[in-house]
């Protein structure tokens, strides 16, 4: 079968997100990075004393960390992050009325659907554009319920009592390398506080767009779910296509409290010239419900392993995630759960498509502390290749400390087979069409997890990946 | 042979002649010379032992890459069916039931066959959902299937007659004009196979011009399915074609003279 040529001609081209939008940054910093551009950038957000000492605590931190020596190639890292701008302001303010958002970024993000899906499906919308949310808005019924919905700089200003009290808590910069890196230079990303007993019935989404050429990009999330509460969060991502490499850095803080649900998305559809290295941690207390799921389709590279860490008993924690690696890009994904209180449950379940020359590879830890009694976990991962070049590798780390802990660990790699692709040419499609609903199959499990617009906008993504055709 | 009601062409609509045909990359030929002629509306039934070559000739005519054809030609409709795509053959009009269907995680079979009839159309053209749902319903009443079936993945954890049945559904749906059938009664049981035989005249008579090639072992699906010759298939070629009787005389001898002619 010309399988070939159905894989062909599958690169940057079908990136539909691929356009640059022309706008004049307000202001930004010269290229690289040192102690003056973290003070810089703490000025411009008029930031108080603490915070800055710790930005440049952080940054003496990540210097002495080393490259880590796994996980992906990081070898032209240092050189991509001597020419990168660390910050580009967009704007002036952020705006709460996308009237007031200037007109060629308010269409780039018209061009990626975001107003629409705001008006059909969303609770509040926030919008990243380089640096700094552009736009942040909440309706006007969860904000009277005492839902803080905010830009982090907001976040800062507005509630410092509460930031404080929780910034860093999660994901100390001393974390890892890149985790410092962001604790030092960190701008934009969301402040959500969702107050004891809220149930938010849509979900919550922020959009990041990167714009600027050589750009680096460390947006810092905070979030605090109060007992009992009930809320969905999802983050989208997308880039020009560029020459030259680009780097997203995030971290992601979610302290669930008890009883709390709290679910995360991401569907992270970076340009394939992007560094995607993010630290997602939450804390879940008590009976409370924490779940990621995590959708990598793009990027040069990605190292993300969300986890949850179960302080309270009966504490639990889900990842779910799907990987895509095309040609070239490596998607370095998994997951890890951290048990340290009795009757905590958990499971990761992740999926990941190789095509081409692409490499997707689950990365994951699975820790039970003494003292975690009956904790339950199960891990699931499945790869599907679809060339022979294509590649998958699975590092599952488990340790375990406590005797009346369970755990399951389970991967299967297939291959899409020739029989399978027979069948479906025999009623009448061709064969990117069989190959991408085999591959929808594949990934079926999760995509009916994300809200029916996502799902379906997932599915054509994949769809179009098949192809090979402008969409 | 009968002239079956309605039908003014008497050409055939496929014709097999001299095909030989092997396993891609092996030495020898499975198929060594099939000669079968279907006029439009035939039904022709296909016996012959295990091993003989009744698969390998259906997975042929509806082109799986596995296998190369050595020699000999298969024309469907004019056209030379042996230079199409599978998707093409299917559009054209061949389907092929198979005896072993795969499994298709995570597809439903309203999905599965949505896409499948999307493909059909022409660019820019999108199936009317509602129209689908409706003749979705109505085939799986007329196969006895319960509707929740539909959101099944394709073949994942079916019974053997579930399968079958499946397989006999996609048929009732694509409504081909060349339907093959490999051992579609094997492992259904009475009331299924009964099931399954109303389910194909019902399309017969709703398409007078669709031919069929039923391959099976057993004269019980013909009480059923009256066909309008019986080829007998020993060692990769037709040995024997006749009447319904031949049938009957096969379930009464087996195959023991032919594998004496053959040998010979
Ligand atoms: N892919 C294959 N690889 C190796 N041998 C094959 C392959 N396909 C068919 N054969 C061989 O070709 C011969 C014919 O097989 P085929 O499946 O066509 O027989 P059949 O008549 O359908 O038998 P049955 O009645 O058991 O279904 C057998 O000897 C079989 O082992
Ligand atoms: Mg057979």
């Amino acid at each position: 079968m010309p399988q070939n040529e159905v894989i062909q001609g599958l690169d940057l081209d079908d990136y539909k997100f691929g356009f640059v939008t022309d706008s004049e940054p307000v202001f930004r910093t010269r290229p690289g990075l040192d102690s003056d551009i973290v003070r810089q950038i703490s000025a411009r957000k008029d930031e108080p004393e603490w915070m800055l000492k710790r930005r440049l605590k952080a940054l003496d931190i990540y210097e002495s960390k080393p490259m880590p020596d796994w996980g992906g190639d990081l070898s032209e890292l240092e050189d991509t992050l001597s020419e990168t701008y660390f910050y580009v302001k967009p704007q002036e303010k952020m705006e709460r009325s996308w009237d007031d958002v200037p007109e060629n970024i308010k269409q780039t993000f018209e061009r990626l659907g975001i107003p629409e899906a705001e008006r059909k499906i969303l609770a509040g919308v926030g919008a990243q554009y380089d640096s700094e949310m552009v736009y942040h808005s909440l309706k006007e019924e969860w904000e009277s319920k005492g839902v803080i919905f905010d830009s982090i700089e907001d976040g800062l200003k507005n509630h410092p009592e509460l930031f404080r009290k929780h910034f860093g808590t999660v994901i100390p910069a001393a974390d890892n390398k890149f985790a410092a890196l962001n604790s030092a230079v960190w701008s934009g990303g969301s402040f959500v506080y969702i107050p004891p007993g809220v149930h938010l019935e849509t979900p919550l989404q922020a959009y990041f767009r990167v714009n600027q050429e050589r750009l680096g990009q460390f947006e810092r999330t905070l979030i605090i779910a109060g007992e009992g509460s009930r809320a969905h969060y999802i983050e989208g991502c997308t880039a020009p296509v560029y020459s030259s490499d680009s780097f997203h850095s995030g971290v992601i803080e979610i302290v669930v409290g008890r009883d709390a649900f709290f679910r995360y998305t991401t569907i992270q559809n970076w340009s394939t010239n992007m560094y995607n290295l993010v630290t997602q941690r939450a804390l879940v207390q008590q009976g409370g419900h924490m779940e990621w799921l995590d959708g990598n389709l793009g990027s040069k590279l990605t190292m993300k392993y969300p986890s949850c860490y179960l302080m309270g008993e009966g504490a639990h924690g889900e990842i779910l995630s799907i990987a895509y690696a095309g040609d070239g890009q490596h998607q370095d994904t998994g997951g890890k759960v951290i048990h340290v209180a009795p009757n905590t449950s958990s499971s990761i379940v992740s999926k990941s498509i190789s095509k081409g020359t692409g490499r997707a590879s689950y990365r994951g830890l699975c820790k039970v502390y003494d003292g975690a009694s009956n904790a339950k976990s199960n891990v699931e991962c499945d790869a599907l290749l679809i060339n022979e070049t294509s590649r998958t590798d699975t590092f599952p780390y488990i340790e375990i400390d406590e005797r009346s802990a369970s755990v399951g660990h389970e991967a299967t790699v297939s291959k899409v087979g020739d029989e399978q692709l027979f069948y479906l040419m025999s009623r009448g499609m061709d064969e990117a069409e069989a190959m991408a609903l085999i591959v929808r199959g594949f990934i079926e499990p999760i995509a009916k997890e994300l809200p029916l617009e996502y799902a379906v906008e997932l599915n054509r993504l994949i769809e179009l990946e098949m192809e090979g055709s402008v969409g | 042979m009968n002239q079956p009601e309605g039908q003014m062409d008497d050409s055939p609509i496929l014709s097999i002649s001299g095909l030989t045909a092997r396993v891609a990359g092996e030495p020898i030929d499975i198929l060594k010379g099939v000669d079968l002629a279907v006029r439009p509306g035939e039904t022709h039934a296909i016996m012959g032992p295990n091993g003989s070559g009744k698969s390998t000739l259906a997975k042929v005519l509806a082109g799986h890459p596995g296998y190369e054809v050595t020699g000999g030609s298969v024309a469907f409709r004019g056209q030379d069916l042996l230079e199409m795509e599978p998707d093409e053959r299917a559009q054209t009009g061949v389907f092929m039931a198979f005896q072993y269907p795969v499994e298709i995680p995570g597809v439903s079979i309203a999905n599965f066959l949505r896409t499948a009839l999307q493909a059909r159309l022409a660019d820019g053209e999108e199936l009317d959902l509602f129209d689908f749902q409706e003749l979705l319903v109505e085939r799986m009443e007329l196969l006895d299937m319960d509707p929740a079936f539909a959101e099944r993945h394709v073949n994942e954890g079916f019974s053997g007659g579930e399968k079958k049945r499946n397989e006999i559904l996609q048929m009732a749906v694509l409504k081909p004009t060349l339907a093959v059938m490999d051992e579609t009664d094997s492992g259904l049981d009475i009331d299924a196979l009964k099931i399954v035989a109303h389910g194909v005249n019902t399309l017969k008579k709703e398409m007078p011009g669709m031919s069929v090639l039923l391959i099976t072992h057993y004269q019980r699906i013909l009480d059923h399915i009256a066909p309008d010759a019986v080829h007998v298939m020993v060692g990769g070629a037709i040995v024997q074609s006749g009447g319904p009787e031949v049938a009957l005389e096969l379930e009464a001898q087996g195959y023991e003279e032919y594998r004496a002619v053959t040998a010979g």
